[in-house]
């Protein structure tokens, strides 16, 4: 990456101090910018709601003055089983992730290395699903799935159930395939040089091995990029288990925000409980953030 | 082995998925939730501990008092409630006990989702209750609540005095007049940009609740009561126009916010403003905050006598339930003056009957919450009994906000009007 | 075309394998790769979305104790006169057409802006990230708290004119209240597509760079001539993706303004999940879907007809 990217405006004159202050500046005014909304919403969770609002009119609101606790947090323990739903959001945002994985880069991989009829066309209704927006069709959805039926591990048999309603895999298996990490993959595969395939063939290798073994350890920043495009909406879905999911026990956290909107909110919890559920995922990308930014970088759209 | 693998995952896929289409086309039955003698019970008061306490404590003593039944408690949130009703109704998973927002009744009841109440038992007879928190559609009652709120105007005694205005009573609410004048000599204080404050911020339900009842007060109101097949005439005749006109005004006057801040309840509390236009249910916070000065005032009369909006949530039996009869032992059970008592004392809210009434202290006559147990008994009208009510709700917020923010009067709500009717016609006046 | 040399030499190795065989291997090994992937998108997206548009020619209700039956064209001409659902055309082309450039042009801006090796790069970098990890309701509502008339944004604004101008209240006047939502997507949407951008200046070759400057060329010269037209596949990714995002703008509308005030915010995805769930006309709903996926592939087939036109 070093060498490929030369800052444009270093190579044009000597780099002094001077030159690079204005553009420094932009970038500090830019991050704040980006930045201040969230950390309005951090420090507000430590102040109780009428100070919230006292302090909206000036700089105070960004700052960790006046009266400020741990009050509202544990406001929001009492008001929601927030461990349980950040765990019920894990999992299933984890499953989502690794599944579509699987299978999105399996069938990207077969439409961009394989030749077979009708391809093209598949590719086409795959990336044209993605204009359908999915509050459209919920509702349709939800009668559906019910009808969808299941097989249970029963003791020693399987028995076939009927209706998903109220489980983790309703809130799972209609996400796993998604034509937009199809879309990606297909992109990133077409990069990787089809003589590797050839080669392999020759060896005797299957084209299962040629996926598993060439093409997909070669993979890594088109796989994490749809890991970070498929974690944030399956963390952020809120229509879907609001609709399908019954049971306090298996809600995700999105849900969990209805919690707070009582007839008088409390809006002092509202960013406690805002802050909790952004939080981990602003860790995670912290942790990650490197990787994940050069590897959406390195993913490249060389179409 | 690679192949071998790749093979039985794929084929293994296939069949599930493939099963899953083609069975997927058998219909489904109703099951409901009914295996042994568990009924599951909905309410609406996730993240409501106050409330969902006594819920819980009022299925604790059904299950502890027999055997036959065991009820279980599932709580939503509030603001998702309706729509995890519908969703589970539309795949049969409707629980045996649900509670539903009273306006809705008709509307579920007529959709198939409620099953009428044959209610013989049970310590208070419905008789006793407000009229508004028995839900009835075409002579049947099919919910029954614990409890109603009331909207009240809050306003500080000191500020009132100060500026002169006459402090209102049940006997003699302000006029349209006298709360013009106040609104204008309060405006002239100086001390408020808003001096009203209308809680205009909210969306969904809270706007037919709470501005209707301001229409119905100047003779107008959201559908024609007579027949309920068109609004002609009630939302778009010379009262309703009037109406209209006065709302706007009271923004053009800056006597009202377009649209009120987040919190309308702390500006009332931090002296933003000065009459705040709000619910039974913020009575107990303001008298804790500003003691004797607040004031609990009735709605203003608009002509046609103060109103205001009737009906809260309520209890009611679904039509799928397979064990109707535990169901209705439940509903019975849960008929005492005691629970009507403990749901009005946990949540603020005024009990159903003048029996838990009396026993709450602040809520007996003369009480420092009598005007909003008397405003419930003598002011409340009931939003308009028909199917079609989540329909007008919906136009008549869209409405009401349009007019609020400076639509024409007349074209808005003749547009309301051309919509209402359209909906009543198109489902043949909900007769089916 | 590039298979074929590899087969023959196959073929010359390996006598017992003819290349039809291997081609109908190759067809069986790649419906078997792509079964799983296509069968659920057909189960939970083509299905239902195939469901919801039959219910647009029927009178299906959210709530009803009667079947639905099939009722023609009625929902559409029901549309043709529905004056919100032709605002909420209008309103999705202009919000569409603000924030496809917009948020290209910010995204692109903030790129070039840290394509660059300084102390800080991946600070600066997960900075403008954070919106886009933030879930949309959260900021939506925390947007809301900083629009309204004596919010932090109009304090800005009074004190970095020297209270010389007023700002307006934002959401509620018709005439801010779409720009309003418009810049705070930008703000939430452009860290994304920054980074896709960076992926696409890091593939343009550096001694391309070199030659430039050793020519002496100025800045706008060398991005006109070299970074631009190095851009160009990332360009229709961009394009692409924002123009999709952009038309199903529903949740900043739905916490912010619920369409209002006098319709100008109102969007088609807002208006057909008011009129399918509170409203319980679902057919209608179903009409408002419709339309509204031809419209969407109209514009995504012009796209792509204009940018393959250009290539």
């Amino acid at each position: 990456m070093a060498t490929r990217s030369p800052q444009p405006g270093a190579t044009s004159g000597p780099p002094t101090a001077w030159r690079r202050l204005p553009v420094h500046a932009t970038r500090v005014v830019l991050a704040l910018f980006f930045a201040f909304p969230v950390v309005f919403m951090l420090v507000s969770s430590f102040k109780p709601d009428q100070q919230i609002f006292g302090d909206l009119a000036g700089p105070r609101a960004f700052l960790p003055v006046g009266d400020l606790s741990l009050t509202n947090y544990t406001a929001v323990f009492d008001r929601v089983p927030a461990l349980r739903f950040l765990l019920n959001s894990l999992a299933v945002s984890a499953i989502t992730v690794v599944l579509g994985i699987v299978v999105n880069s399996l069938a990207a991989f077969a439409l961009s290395r394989m030749r077979w009829r009708g391809r093209k066309f598949l590719l086409t209704v795959i990336i044209a699903t993605l204009i359908v927006p999915f509050e459209t069709f919920a509702l349709p959805l939800v009668w559906w799935v019910n009808e969808l039926p299941w097989l249970e591990v029963n003791g020693f048999g399987l028995t076939l159930t009927e209706g998903w309603l109220d489980t983790y895999r309703v809130q799972i298996l209609p996400f796993v395939a998604w034509g937009f990490s199809i879309f990606l993959f297909h992109q990133y595969f077409q990069s990787i040089p089809k003589e590797l395939d050839e080669a392999a063939l020759i060896d005797g290798a299957g084209w299962f091995g040629i996926y598993r073994r060439i093409v997909m350890p070669l993979s890594g920043p088109a796989i994490a990029t749809v890991a970070i495009l498929t974690f944030l909406p399956a963390w952020n879905s809120y229509l879907w288990p609001l609709m399908v999911v019954q049971q306090e026990e298996l809600r995700p956290v999105m849900v969990g925000i209805q919690y707070f909107f009582q007839l008088n909110p409390s809006w002092g919890e509202i960013m406690a409980y805002s802050s909790m559920i952004t939080v981990p995922v602003l860790a995670l990308f912290l942790a990650f953030q490197r990787s994940f930014i050069n590897s959406i970088a390195s993913s490249g759209v060389k179409g | 082995m690679n192949a071998k693998t790749r093979r039985l995952v794929t084929a293994s896929l296939v069949a599930v998925t493939t099963t899953a289409v083609l069975a997927g086309c058998g219909g489904a039955d109703g099951g409901s939730g009914s295996e042994g003698g568990v009924l599951k019970l909905w309410t609406h008061n996730a993240g409501n501990a106050a409330e969902y306490d006594v819920v819980e404590k009022v299925v604790n003593d059904f299950n502890a008092s027999q055997t036959t039944y065991k009820v279980e408690i599932e709580a939503f949130p509030q603001g998702s409630y309706n729509d995890a009703v519908v969703a589970s109704s539309s795949s049969k998973k409707l629980p045996c006990i649900l509670d539903v927002d009273g306006p809705n009744v008709p509307n579920w009841a007529w959709g198939g989702y409620l099953a009428p109440l044959e209610l013989s038992g049970g310590e208070v007879p419905l008789d006793d209750q407000l009229p508004s928190t028995v839900g009835k559609y075409q002579d049947k009652v099919y919910a029954f609540g614990f409890y109603d709120v009331a909207l009240t105007m809050f306003a500080r005694k000191s500020v009132l005095d100060e500026n002169g205005i006459r402090i209102p009573t049940p006997e003699q609410p302000w006029t349209r007049a006298e709360f013009a004048s106040a609104l204008a000599d309060l405006k002239a204080s100086g001390k408020f940009e808003y001096p009203l404050e209308m809680g205009t911020g909210g969306s969904g339900e809270w706007w037919p609740y709470a501005y209707s009842p301001q229409l119905q007060s100047f003779g107008g109101d959201l559908v024609d009561r007579d027949d309920y097949k068109t609004a002609e005439g009630a939302l778009n005749g010379p009262e309703a126009l009037d109406w209209a006109k006065w709302f706007r005004s009271l923004v053009t006057d800056g006597y009202m916010a377009q649209k009120s801040g987040a919190s309308p309840n702390d500006d009332f509390l931090n002296g933003k403003s000065a009459i705040e236009w709000d619910g039974s249910w913020s009575a107990a916070k303001n008298v804790e905050k500003l003691g004797d000065d607040l004031l609990i005032l009735p709605p203003v009369d608009f002509g046609k006598g103060p109103k205001i909006g009737g009906a809260s949530w309520q209890w009611a039996m679904s039509s799928n339930c397979a064990k109707p009869e535990g169901a209705r032992a439940f509903l019975e059970f849960t008929r005492k003056t005691k629970y009507f008592t403990e749901f009005a004392k946990a949540v603020g809210t005024i009990p159903a009957t003048d029996a838990a009434a009396a026993q709450i202290p602040g809520y007996e006559p003369g009480g420092r919450y009598e005007p909003l147990v008397r405003a419930a008994r003598d002011f409340a009208v009931v939003r308009p009994v028909t199917p079609a009510y989540p329909f007008i709700s919906s136009v008549f917020e869209k409405t009401a906000k349009d007019i609020v923010a400076g639509a024409d009067p007349d074209s808005a709500l003749g547009e309301a009007v051309k919509q209402i009717d359209a909906n009543l016609k198109m489902n043949n006046f909900y007769a089916d | 075309m590039t298979a074929a040399v590899p087969l023959r030499v196959r073929l010359r190795r390996a006598h017992s394998i003819t290349q039809a065989d291997a081609r109908r291997r190759e067809g069986i090994a790649a419906v078997a790769m792509a079964a799983p992937a296509v069968l659920l998108l057909l189960v939970f997206v083509v299905i239902p979305i195939g469901l919801a548009f039959v219910l647009a020619f029927t009178s299906a209700r959210l709530v009803s104790p009667t079947p639905a039956r099939f009722v023609g064209l009625r929902n559409f001409a029901m549309l043709a006169e529905d004056p919100v659902f032709l605002r909420s055309v209008l309103n999705t082309f202009v919000f569409a057409a603000l924030v496809v450039p917009v948020q290209a042009g910010v995204a692109l801006g903030l790129a070039l802006l840290i394509n660059a090796r300084f102390r800080g790069t991946n600070f600066f970098r997960t900075v403008y990230f954070i919106p886009v990890v933030t879930s949309m309701v959260v900021v939506s509502i925390v947007w809301t708290l900083l629009y309204q008339k004596d919010g932090l944004l109009n304090r800005i604004i009074e004190a970095v004119t020297f209270g010389q101008v007023e700002g307006p209240d934002w959401l509620n006047d018709p005439s801010t209240s779409l720009a309003a939502i418009v810049f705070m997507s930008v703000w939430q949407g452009a860290g994304f597509h920054m980074i896709i951008w960076l992926a696409g200046l890091q593939t343009i070759p550096a001694d391309l760079y070199e030659a430039a400057s050793i020519d002496g060329v100025s800045r706008w010269t060398r991005f006109r001539y070299v970074t631009w037209p190095g851009l160009r596949a990332t360009r229709t990714f961009v394009l692409i993706t924002i123009t999709i995002a952009a038309f199903s703008l529903f949740t900043q509308v739905n916490v912010m303004t619920q369409g209002g005030p006098l319709d100008s915010t109102t969007t088609l995805v807002y208006q057909a999940v008011r009129s399918g769930y509170q409203q319980q006309q679902t057919a209608y709903a179903s009409a408002i879907s419709l339309v509204f996926f031809v419209l969407v592939l109209i514009v995504s087939l012009a796209q792509r007809y204009l940018t393959r036109e250009k290539d």
